[in-house]
């Protein structure tokens, strides 16, 4: 089962789990079975039209997805994927 | 790997004093005579002088880099001293510059401090760039953020980066020549209300304190040429785990701003960029209210009046008017606990949140519900004086 990390600001849509495992042969399923599960999620990762949002990355490991095979990555058990949305904290401005 | 961005400038020489007080550096071979003077020589520039400004600020004037500059308009409060330790209890109320320039010449007086009272824009940033040759943020919003990123690839300039959220916090030195710029990483900012801000979803005191030293550690890596800086790699810091992981970061050449072909070549208007128009947009405009005074009269009065609070269970603990707790994300599964014949009031701690619901209630077919002005601050200040306000 690949590990999926849920960070901090996303974790109030995955009744406050840090991860997830998911049985799921590329980056795309383990995504969409994430997803099956917790569906409030859908609206923060991707956009109306289905494509991964602009401000959410996904890793596979330390790699962005973007340079790989984007959902279409394979992955295998020991995997981890990563959600990495921008953040902005620090001080006002 | 990247190759090491080496702030050059001219050397500064440290007189007697100085010697003395950066002794424990100049017997280290990374620093030394050299590297010190490098540091005095140095101009960086901290935009912020809050969370993780303050940090960064006393620590590089510590170390001796020898022009600080300070963006902030703002001014210290209550809520700031749980974690922006260069402002103490007596400066509350005094501005943050003059606040930080006090402590920071306190620990070091040979320090050259540029403050800049301003909210850094479009309009002002390039100029006050142009004076730094490295850049620091520390700023709370994603307008700043980008502006910042795209001023420092504009200008040449080393930006280094770092945020914080709760428990959780990212840093990284973006727009190197050789390396990724804050675009390569997120091309577009999320949506406003889409992504909680620290003022919304908090921040754990220590955070800004662990990510801003490690700012100023990148910073004085940059002056002294020394090491490996954060260039293409994005450290995630997840102090609840107390784990620290690493994610490559790639140029993108398709970037906006850093790449071969770039559309954005000179500075935007950040607000628009982020979807904001002005100031944030008052949602609680849009959805009718009630006075704090009113609520008190109609409780006093024993009318039948149903308050739903839909702050989280922690902030109902910290204070509360008996309302029925239901938190806003809870709201449309427990719906059902609200009976639609009644009169509704409905707050949260300033009634941003209160007002969502109101909102959201009134699209369900709830007609008698009304948005508590102000939420339980304005009980506060006007109702109660006792009760705490957070």
């Amino acid at each position: 089962m690949a590990k999926i990390q849920i960070p901090t600001p996303l974790r109030q849509y995955t009744n406050k789990r840090e991860s997830i495992e998911i049985k799921a042969s590329t980056v795309g399923d383990a995504l969409s079975g994430l997803l099956a599960k917790h569906p409030d999620l859908r609206r923060h990762l991707y956009t109306e039209d289905g494509k991964l949002r602009a401000f959410v990355n996904v890793y596979l490991n330390d790699e962005d997805i973007r340079y790989l095979q984007k959902e279409a990555t394979t992955i295998k058990d020991s995997d981890n994927i990563s959600i990495v949305p921008s953040i902005a904290g620090g001080a006002r401005q | 790997m990247a190759t090491i961005t080496e702030v050059k400038r001219e050397t500064a020489t440290l007189s007697n004093d100085e010697i003395l007080r950066y002794s424990r550096h100049l017997i280290m071979p990374e620093v030394g005579m050299e590297g010190q003077q490098k540091l005095k020589a140095a101009r960086v520039l901290c935009i912020g002088a809050g969370g993780l400004g303050s940090p960064l600020a006393l620590y590089l004037g510590a170390a001796g880099v020898g022009t600080l500059g300070l963006v902030d308009f703002d001014v210290v409060d209550y809520t700031n001293l749980q974690r922006q330790i260069i402002h103490t209890t007596a400066d509350v109320g005094r501005k943050k510059l003059d606040s930080a320039a006090d402590k920071l010449k306190a620990i070091n007086p040979f320090l050259n401090i540029r403050p800049f009272e301003t909210r850094l824009s479009s309009e002002n940033a390039l100029e006050i760039f142009a004076d730094f040759d490295i850049i620091a943020d520390g700023t709370d919003n994603f307008p700043t953020r980008y502006l910042v990123n795209d001023a420092c690839v504009l200008t040449g300039k080393p930006n280094v980066y770092g945020s914080i959220f709760r428990f959780e916090g990212q840093a990284s030195v973006f727009a190197t020549k050789e390396g990724p710029c804050y675009r390569c990483l997120y091309p577009e900012p999320p949506p406003p209300g889409l992504v909680p801000s620290c003022a919304e979803g908090g921040v754990l005191g220590i955070l800004p304190g662990l990510v801003g030293v490690m700012q100023a550690t990148e910073v004085i890596k940059l002056i002294l040429g020394q090491g490996e800086p954060l260039i293409g790699r994005l450290l995630l810091i997840d102090a609840l785990a107390m784990k620290f992981r690493e994610l490559k970061l790639r140029k993108n050449p398709d970037c906006p701003v850093c790449g071969t072909h770039p559309t954005v070549t000179r500075l935007i208007d950040y607000n628009q960029f982020c979807g904001i128009r002005g100031e944030e947009a008052p949602v609680t405009s849009n959805v009718p209210e009630m006075q704090v005074e009113e609520l008190k009269q109609k409780l006093d009065a024993g009318e039948d009046i149903f308050v739903l609070d839909v702050r989280e269970p922690h902030e109902y603990q910290i204070c509360n008017i008996g309302g029925h707790l239901i938190p806003l994300g809870d709201l449309p599964k427990r719906v059902h606990e609200l009976d639609s014949s009644r009169e509704i009031v409905a707050h949260c701690r300033s009634g941003v949140r209160s007002a969502k619901a109101v909102d959201f209630l009134r699209q369900t077919g709830f007609r008698k519900v009304r948005n508590l002005a102000g939420g339980i601050l304005a009980w506060a200040d006007r109702v109660d004086p006792k009760m705490p306000k957070y």
